[in-house]
Parts: structure tokens; C-alpha cells; sequence
């Protein structure tokens, strides 16, 4: 019978993500809901036994390292052959990992190649009589779904910013190195364009300002962008000025666009379609800035700030200056 | 040989503002209108725009659930898609696990038939919304895949270059065929169905499969037990929020930031 949780981290461009700790603080939930042990494993093409000394001191009882510099660009067929093969070998039952684009094309591969159940998305996590409920939202986020697993093995990948980020603990973790010959892999990686300069990633963001059709036109996002640097958030958008081509999609925040859970949501001059607040109204703390004071967006916000966020937005500028200066 | 391509389709409720049956735990979908899940009109017209590009390819919509999900291969063939097959499975639909399992058997069935080059997939539903059932058809028909894709630049019935939208920027990716594709909204601009392709598909014959014809009767309990909704529930109401009256606009900025600061978000 499998037991044990494992975290499996995948570092991106050379780089660990902070999600890598929520990971790791879900898994180490898990298993102690279940009574077991929890470890963690870094799948990377280099830096790895720096990676895995920093996961190791913040909660697993052991880091696997698979290091291979066949593993420096991504490939999910690479990084499933040793992930099951460890599995297998160490008899882990659960595997948790971060809800990204690599993590999601990785997991499906570990679910099929173990019969694993597998839950995308969670950012619940529940254990009784040794089995696993996982939370999730549905239907546009209008509702919640408490999945069951029943498998012997199960998946879940965690929606980043639903976990506490796991902190250095007295006594890390041990450091194991494993078997690291990679899958054959035939989707190959050819080239990466990043984002501009400075850009935030809304999906792990823990702060976002958003525009909408409030704005006026496109230029408004310059005044967007600068709200956004002073909170060294990321930059939102509705759907509305997506189409609109004031901004390019990746910004966009919503059903089609990207699902955010940040500690805050600035909404500027958006009134809040239900396709819009269906990828923003898990936010902690939610700031409407609207002229409509009766918009769904101002009826949902924590904070409804009336008025026009072209008047609005330069004074609030202005004073988380003075406050960073002061 | 002709580019083979297979777009995945799913009917889903028109609309995501459902309650919850109690009795049941489950959605109210009683007197819910279906209709193609919206983000698979952007599979749906990237495999019409292939085929516009190769004269000669041929594209077959596949969804699978309950009867009614032929609903969304007409409305698929309604967007220009030559033909359509339902894997006729009445509640795999739920699980994106199950799901996965029944319709890589349905698409081996149609590359028996004629080799299927590219899977088409939306980049998730609105309803289950999991996002996952394109990877996972790739890792059950242990084909390649790319997911969150943006933009197909070139095919052939060997191989496709795609630029994928990743977190931090976009990568191009190379990838042999056959392959699963899953695709975001940035791919294209849908066209609505023409009055063409909307008597096509009030006629088209569809190919059913059962859970027979795909062999799936002795993994269907399996299949449907490994993970599942045990119960549905509302969010909780947020509670009531604050509003920031003031005399300017740098009065309003003022109290904002005050209250921020005191949320500790700031």
C-alpha cells in the first residue's frame, strides 16, 4: 500500500518560484492530516542541490535531488520517467504539485502513468479515514467542489497563493540524491521570449491593479502601470479592454483569462462582469474604484472607493509615495 | 496524406450561475440551456483555420457525456467542422479523469479509421473547469502535448511549431505529430456559425460510440471513482465591505491607503 506525501518542485529557467513553498506547506498538511511522512523532490536541469538545501531546511524529512541538464528547459515527458520511477521506488501515495503550466502538463503524465486520481486547481486540502478531500472552485468560481479521491495514488496541484509560503524550520531536511536519467522526450523547447522587463506574473502575484473600460482609453494604463510599480503589484485588465486592444491578453484577468487569488485586488474602473469576477473574487482583499457605485464590482469589494479612478488613481500615487518616502 | 485533426469539444451550461440541488449535492440543471463549452470555439475555429490552410484536411469534432453532448459537435460542425463523433458515456463528463480515459479511447478509434494528426483542445471548461483533460489525453495515448498555446505557425503532417504562453513570457516549442494541442483565447478570433453550417449540421450523421464500442467496461468504475465530487456548495458571502467617502479625490486616496496600510496589505 503507497504511503507518504512528496512535493514536486519544478524550478523554471534556472530559477526556484516562491509557489515552491506553498507546495511544500500543502504537503507537509497532507500528510500530517494523514499521519505519514512528507519529502519533497527538485527536478532540475542545474543549481539543484542549492534548491534542494533551501526546500530542505523549510519542512520535507527528505529533498530528492534529480539533476540532469536535460531538465534546464522544461519537458514534462522528460521529468515524468524519473518522478515515476521514484515514486514507485519510495511507495509514495500522494504527490503535490504547483497548479502552472509545466505543473499541470507534468501531472497529467504522473496520473496516467500511475492511475492516479488527479484535482488541478485545489487550494483546500482535507484528510479523513486515510482519505483525501480536495477543495476547488467551479462553474466560473460560483461554487465549490470537495473532491474525493478513492484512487490508491492521487495528484493535486495547488492553486498558487491558497498556501502559506513554508518558512526555514531548526532542523532541515536530509538531501538525497536519486536516479536522474531523463524520459525521451519528443515536444522539444526552441526558444523563450520573456515578458518585458520588470513585469509580474499575475497567476503568482500577491498584489494586482487592474483597468477596465473605466479608463477611458488605452493611455490609461500608463497610470495603471505606475499604481501597479509603486505597490509592486502586477498589471490586471478586464476582458472589455483586451478586445479593445488596450492591453496585450496576458493581462487579462477572468474566465478566459487568468484566475488570481492575490492578498489584493485593485479594480480601477471595472464594473465587473461575472466572466471577470469569476477570475478575481477569491482575492482577500478587493478595492472597487468606480463612478458606478451600485456596479457588481463596488457590491463586491472590501473597499468601494466612489469616483472616477482617472482623479483617484494619480492621487492614490501620489500618496503610497509619500508613504514609501516617509 | 491529408492533415487528420480531431477538436475536442464539450456541452456545458450556457450559463455558470447554477445552485445546488441539496438532495443531491450536485448542480440544478434542470431547464439549463447547453452550448459549446466558450472556450472551445477558439479549438474549434484554429482546426478550421487549418484546414482552410490545407485544402484537403479533414476535421472531425468529439465530445463525450450523455446524449446531449452531440449538442456541441453540431455546434462545432455549425463553425465549419466537417464531421463529428460522441463517445456516448453518461457521467464521465464530471471527471476530468474519467473523461480523459474515454475519449483517448474514442480518438484511437478514429485513428484506426484514418491517422489522426493533431487533438485540438479549449484551454479548460466552464463547468468542471480543470484544465486538464488535454494533458491527460496526451499522457493516456502517450502522444506529446503543448498546452496554452497561442499561436500555431507551422504544420504538416510530421510535425507543428507552436508559440505557448507560459507564466513569464512565451516559448516556441517544436513538437512531432501526432500531438495533443491545447490552445487560449489569444489564438484567434472566432467566427459565429454560418446559415451553411448550421443546416450541415442539422443533417450531419454523427459516429456514436458506446462504452462497448471503446472497451471501457471494465475500467469504468475505476475510472469513475479515482477522484470525485462529493459535494457542490456556494461560496460564502464576503463580508459586507467598507465604502471611502470623501470631500476630493486626494481625500478619498488618503483614507484608502490609511485603510490598506491597517489591512497590512500595503
Amino acid at each position: 500500500m503507497a504511503k507518504g506525501t512528496l512535493a514536486v518542485v519544478l524550478p523554471i529557467r534556472g530559477s526556484l518560484q516562491p509557489s515552491a513553498y506553498e507546495a511544500l506547506t500543502a504537503g507537509k498538511a497532507l500528510a500530517g492530516f494523514l499521519g505519514e511522512s512528507f519529502d519533497a523532490v527538485v527536478v532540475s536541469g542545474s543549481r539543484g542541490a542549492e534548491f534542494a538545501k533551501d526546500l530542505a531546511a523549510r519542512g520535507p524529512g527528505r529533498v530528492h535531488l534529480i539533476e540532469n541538464p536535460a531538465f534546464e528547459n522544461f519537458s514534462d515527458e522528460a521529468c515524468a520517467a524519473p518522478l515515476k520511477r521514484l515514486i514507485e521506488k519510495e511507495g509514495y501515495a500522494r504527490v503535490v504539485v504547483v497548479s502552472t503550466i509545466n505543473g499541470r502538463l507534468l501531472a497529467a503524465r504522473l496520473s496516467a502513468a500511475l492511475n492516479a486520481g488527479i484535482a488541478a486547481d485545489v487550494w483546500g486540502l482535507s484528510a479523513e479515514g486515510g482519505r483525501v478531500t480536495a477543495k476547488r472552485s467551479l462553474y466560473g468560481g460560483n461554487l465549490i467542489g470537495d473532491f474525493a479521491f478513492a484512487s490508491e495514488r492521487q495528484v493535486i496541484l495547488i492553486q498558487p497563493l491558497s498556501f502559506e509560503r513554508a518558512q526555514p524550520q531548526a532542523s532541515p531536511g536530509q538531501v538525497v540524491p536519486a536516479d536522474s536519467a531523463p524520459g525521451s522526450a519528443r515536444a522539444q523547447f526552441v526558444s523563450f521570449e520573456p515578458q518585458p522587463a520588470g513585469e509580474i506574473d499575475l497567476g503568482s502575484a500577491e498584489r494586482v491593479v487592474s483597468g477596465g473600460r473605466g479608463l477611458g482609453n488605452a493611455d490609461g494604463f500608463k497610470m495603471i502601470r505606475e499604481l501597479a510599480r509603486v505597490l509592486g503589484a502586477a498589471v490586471g485588465a478586464s476582458r472589455a479592454v483586451v478586445d479593445s486592444g488596450w492591453i496585450p491578453y496576458r493581462h487579462q484577468v477572468g474566465l478566459t483569462g487568468r484566475t488570481v487569488r492575490p492578498k489584493l485586488y485593485v479594480a480601477c474602473g471595472i464594473s465587473g462582469q461575472i466572466q471577470h469576477l469569476a477570475g478575481m473574487s477569491s482575492a482577500a482583499n478587493i478595492v472597487a474604484i468606480n463612478t458606478d457605485p451600485d456596479c457588481p464590482m463596488m457590491k463586491l469589494a472590501s473597499i468601494a472607493v466612489p469616483g472616477d479612478v482617472n482623479e483617484i488613481v494619480p492621487q492614490l500615487i501620489a500618496e503610497l509615495k509619500k508613504r514609501k518616502g516617509a | 496524406m491529408a492533415l487528420n485533426i480531431v477538436v475536442c469539444v464539450k456541452n456545458t451550461p450556457a450559463t455558470t450561475a447554477l445552485a445546488v440541488d441539496p438532495s443531491t449535492g450536485k448542480a440544478k440543471l434542470d431547464g439549463i440551456q447547453f452550448a459549446l463549452n466558450p472556450f472551445d470555439e477558439y479549438a474549434v475555429e484554429e482546426a478550421v483555420r487549418i484546414k482552410e490552410r490545407f485544402p484537403g484536411a479533414k476535421t472531425t469534432a468529439l465530445a463525450l457525456g450523455p446524449e446531449r453532448a452531440e449538442g456541441a459537435v453540431r455546434e462545432a460542425i455549425a463553425r465549419g467542422v466537417d464531421a463529428g463523433a460522441v463517445a456516448v458515456l453518461p457521467g464521465w463528463e464530471e471527471s476530468p479523469y474519467a473523461a480523459a480515459i474515454g475519449l483517448a479511447k474514442a480518438i484511437l478509434k478514429l485513428h484506426a479509421e484514418s491517422p489522426v494528426h493533431l487533438v485540438l483542445f479549449g484551454k479548460s471548461t466552464n463547468d468542471v473547469a480543470s484544465g486538464l483533460v488535454g494533458a491527460l489525453v496526451a499522457a493516456r495515448l502517450d502522444w506529446p502535448a503543448v498546452i496554452s498555446v497561442k499561436k500555431i505557425d507551422a504544420v504538416d503532417e510530421k510535425e507543428a511549431t507552436v508559440h505557448r504562453m507560459m507564466e513569464d513570457g512565451v516559448d516556441l516549442v517544436k513538437t512531432p505529430l501526432p500531438a495533443v494541442i491545447g490552445t487560449v483565447k489569444e489564438i484567434n478570433d472566432p467566427r459565429l456559425p454560418s446559415l451553411k453550417g448550421k443546416m450541415a449540421a442539422k443533417k450531419a450523421e454523427l459516429k456514436i460510440y458506446r462504452d462497448a464500442d471503446l472497451g471501457v467496461g471494465a475500467e469504468a468504475d475505476a475510472a469513475l471513482k479515482a477522484v470525485s465530487l462529493a459535494k457542490l456548495s456556494p461560496f460564502p458571502p464576503r463580508p459586507a465591505g467598507v465604502r471611502v467617502d470623501g470631500v476630493s479625490p486626494q481625500d478619498k486616496a488618503q483614507k484608502l491607503v490609511a485603510i490598506l496600510a491597517e489591512r497590512r496589505v500595503i
